[in-house]
């Protein structure tokens, strides 16, 4: 078969259009983000978990204690994405970020836009864009923007 | 979505484009569709016809390069009645999806089976392929629209076991 003079190629896509049930506590946090406010849950230990568990991630027990976090917060850590996929939240370079929110022990993912790499850093603070029309999902957060100084 | 109804379910598509190559082997076969052939492929006189041939045999990993053509008509080893819809086939629900032993190969193929109350679908029966009319002949799986019942009499069970 090594003389089959050419080999066939084309696209394939492999979709599936997953629908989350969220359960009651990630119902509660997504709720709040179309009404733009963010929420985390707090530990048996204490830490404000965001995004929020339903379970203790130590001691496996309920969680019900809401907090209320940020809306601001700082970058933990990032990665610059320099060539977005299509369906990245833009379609220009970004970086995507753990965010810890004020008031948060543990950070959020999420795309921050910024202009380049270079005006990145852990520590530095950033607020969020918010959706002009919420659909009901974490993009209902465009992404974060560098706090102006 | 009233404003003050809570978020229950999001929305979460996963979704990856390919290039995909089919390589030798599966070209040889898509090719032969076109055409209105269903070609498998051996590793040697003796060995099993494989189909759609992968380029090898899967048991001794032996280059399976000989093409050989096997019969649009088959009897259906195994099935299936399926009743999820899925956003890319089109067929109407509920239907049968068969694993066929195309005549002269030694694997099943997979297909969908029309024109048969879903009662009658059965190990043993036999079944064609129907072809696309010819302006619509390409590369692609989707020149058989799907398999059909022939009518003949049912392969008994001894015959086909081992294929079941």
């Amino acid at each position: 078969m090594s003389d089959t003079p050419d080999v066939l190629r084309g696209p394939h896509v492999l979709e599936y259009p997953y629908k989350r049930s969220l359960g009651p506590v990630l119902s509660r946090f997504f709720t709040g983000l179309r009404d733009r406010r963010f929420e985390g849950i707090r530990g048996r230990d204490g830490r404000v978990l965001v995004p929020p568990q339903e379970y203790d991630p130590e001691t496996g027990e309920g969680l019900d204690e809401w907090v209320p976090v940020g809306p601001g917060g700082e970058i933990v850590s990032w990665s610059w994405v320099s060539r977005p996929r299509t369906k990245q939240p833009f379609d220009r370079p970004f970086a995507y970020a753990l965010i810890k929110l004020d008031g948060a022990d543990t950070p959020l993912l999420h795309a921050v836009d910024a202009p380049d790499e270079s005006a990145l850093s852990a520590g530095a603070r950033v607020v969020p864009r918010w959706a002009d029309a919420p659909s009901g999902g974490i993009r209902d957060v465009v992404c974060f923007d560098l706090e102006a100084r | 979505m009233a404003d003050s109804d809570p978020i229950k379910a999001i929305v979460t598509p996963v979704r990856l484009d390919y290039d995909f190559s089919a390589g030798a082997a599966a070209t040889q076969f898509l090719r032969g569709l076109e055409q209105k052939k269903i070609l498998g492929a051996r590793s040697g006189p003796g060995q099993p016809v494989l189909v759609p041939p992968r380029g090898a045999d899967p048991r001794t990993a032996e280059l399976a390069a000989e093409s050989v053509e096997v019969a649009d008509t088959g009897t259906v080893v195994t099935y299936s009645i399926i009743r999820v819809p899925s956003d890319n086939i089109s067929f109407e629900l509920p239907y049968a999806c068969i694993n066929v032993l195309l005549d002269g190969a030694d694997v099943g193929f997979f297909h969908v089976l029309q024109n048969c109350p879903l009662e009658e679908v059965r190990i043993g029966m036999r079944v064609r392929a129907r072809w696309v009319e010819d302006a619509k002949l390409a590369p692609s799986v989707a020149s058989i629209e799907y398999f059909e019942p022939t009518g003949e009499p049912d392969v008994p069970f001894e015959q086909i076991k081992e294929y079941t």
